[in-house]
């Protein structure tokens, strides 16, 4: 049996379980519905059109803080693999980084940029932005001297040599650093939407949470799950199809 | 332009110390000529700076002292036009199968994309992966790694082949195959070739002249020619004259290689 076929099977092993839990009165119904209740509302959502635009907004906002995060992060994580000093002096803030809550300066945003998205985009990019540098420097740590002094030898600059030689060895690096930056824009976003906001996905859970809803907060969990799920199912193919040629 | 394809005068490197370590005097002084169109092998004990005076006339590292002029231009840390190098470590891109690995070189430099797999097609078939091309370096054993990267660098048509024990990571009998392709391959373009390397028996089978190097810091002890015609690789070492040449090597080297065990780098 394959690896997939085992992972469809815990799914669905899962799924049944829970809603045999449900039908027999094991879960109330008030805490949760039955997985089959909860996609037919999702259904229903998707179909009456109702959240179209905080699914929009919310899944354009992490796309826009998860690619500015992998740009800003393999940019940055290049320039302060050159600068040794500079290097030496952020390795120790890289590695308390993830000990801050970010979302302790979500307030401070909101005044300084207002109301609109850009706080929320702005808390994502920031989750994110640290795991893509801190992987790329990683990565370029590991390209051997013989392919720089090939690069050199080739009369590659400094901008082709990372282009061409040090970011496609790092690639496997920068590729973990990737996945994170996508998990981290989603808990990024909708975590400051389910905070303080107006719109949005992580809004719509909050406000159906606060009005027992099951009906919407549940479809809407389900939806940002598999949203999530998708994206870094593509990611993790396209990563495995880069690794095949470099491994036996 | 001076007569010599590669001219080395009072070439010095030192590294300069650390907060641990003093400052050590890596190489030379050295002075050299090669000839355009020469095989000239370097051999040295361990340590001697072999490696170091190849980076230097590579242009990967700067002399401390001296000059190196290649095709009359001076280099300077700076690598110059028509120099290519294969290194002894795998140099490879993992990411690019053999084709365009191969092909690296030349895609940096505007030629027209049909010149481009003319050359690479050719460059193939001449070291014999003509079926491989679509591999990847990992489904690659080391000594065809070794020959895509001396395709890389014959594409691109090098007036001056640095090799700086390119075989030393093979086996004895891939060794010898190679070094006759390397041959071939010498007499087939007229570049001028400049191997380091820690084998007599290499440096006596391929090349017009050896250089013997000493104990750190390396200076050049003396040049021995080899006597027969240029060009007969490995079937040479069936001739009786290939072994008072590797002798005549040996002897120069030995007491330099014993030096080079004990450590001390000072002449007494």
């Amino acid at each position: 049996m394959t690896a997939g076929r085992v992972r469809l099977m815990i799914t669905i092993g899962i799924v049944g379980v829970l809603e045999a839990m449900c039908r027999l009165g094991a879960i109330d119904r008030f805490a949760m519905p039955p997985p089959s209740e909860i996609m037919w509302n999702l259904g229903r959502i998707l179909v009456s059109g109702q959240m179209w635009p905080a699914i929009a907004k919310t899944f354009a906002n992490v796309a826009a803080a998860g690619a500015a995060a992998i740009v800003a992060g393999v940019a940055l994580g290049t320039l302060i693999h050159r600068w040794a000093a500079l290097r030496e002096t952020l390795d120790p803030a890289f590695a308390a980084y993830y000990a801050i809550p970010i979302y302790a300066f979500y307030p401070l945003f909101i005044v300084v940029f207002g109301m609109g998205d850009l706080p929320q985009v702005l808390i994502g990019f920031m989750l994110a932005l640290v795991a893509v540098i801190m992987n790329t420097l990683n990565g370029l740590d590991r390209v051997p001297r013989v392919l720089l002094k090939t690069a050199r030898i080739q009369r590659l600059g400094r901008v082709s040599t990372a282009l061409k030689v040090s970011l496609p060895f790092a690639a496997p690096y920068v590729f973990t650093g990737i996945k994170l930056a996508v998990a981290y824009s989603f808990i990024g976003v909708i975590g400051a939407e389910l905070i303080m906001s107006r719109t949005g996905l992580g809004y719509e859970i909050g406000y159906a949470y606060n009005n027992f809803d099951n009906a919407v907060m549940y479809p809407l969990i389900v939806l940002v799950l598999t949203v999530a799920a998708s994206v870094n199912a593509v990611f993790y193919v396209w990563e495995k199809k880069l690794l095949a040629r470099r491994r036996k | 332009m001076s007569a010599s394809h590669v001219k080395l005068r009072g070439v010095t490197r030192v590294f300069a110390a650390t907060g641990a370590t003093a400052a050590v005097n890596a190489l030379g002084p050295i002075d050299l000529d090669i000839e355009r169109g020469e095989f000239f092998a370097i051999i040295g004990p361990s340590g001697c700076g072999k490696s170091t005076l190849m980076e230097i006339v590579a242009g990967l590292l700067s002399p401390s002292a001296g000059s190196v002029m290649l095709e009359g231009t001076l280099v300077d840390g700076e690598v110059v036009d028509g120099v290519g190098v294969v290194f002894q470590e795998d140099a490879t891109f993992p990411w690019l199968n053999a084709r365009d690995n191969i092909a690296f070189g030349l895609l940096q430099t505007g030629l027209p994309r049909a010149e481009i797999e003319a050359r690479v097609d050719h460059a193939l078939h001449l070291m014999g992966l003509a079926g491989f091309a679509d591999a990847f370096p990992v489904q690659l054993s080391g000594g065809m790694r070794q020959r895509v990267c001396i395709a890389r660098t014959l594409v691109q048509r090098p007036r001056l082949i640095l090799l700086d024990e390119p075989f030393g990571a093979l086996d004895q009998q891939t060794r010898l195959l190679m070094g006759d392709e390397l041959v071939r391959l010498w007499r087939e373009t007229g570049a001028t070739i400049l191997l380091i390397t820690h084998s007599l028996d290499e440096a006596a089978m391929l090349a017009t002249r050896i250089g013997v190097m000493s104990a750190r810091p390396g200076r050049m002890l003396d040049i021995v020619s080899t006597p027969w015609e240029p060009g007969r690789g490995s079937t040479i070492i069936s001739d009786p004259r290939f072994g008072a040449v590797t002798a005549q090597l040996w002897q120069l080297l030995r007491e330099e290689s014993l030096r080079s065990m004990t450590g001390s780098g000072h002449r007494p």
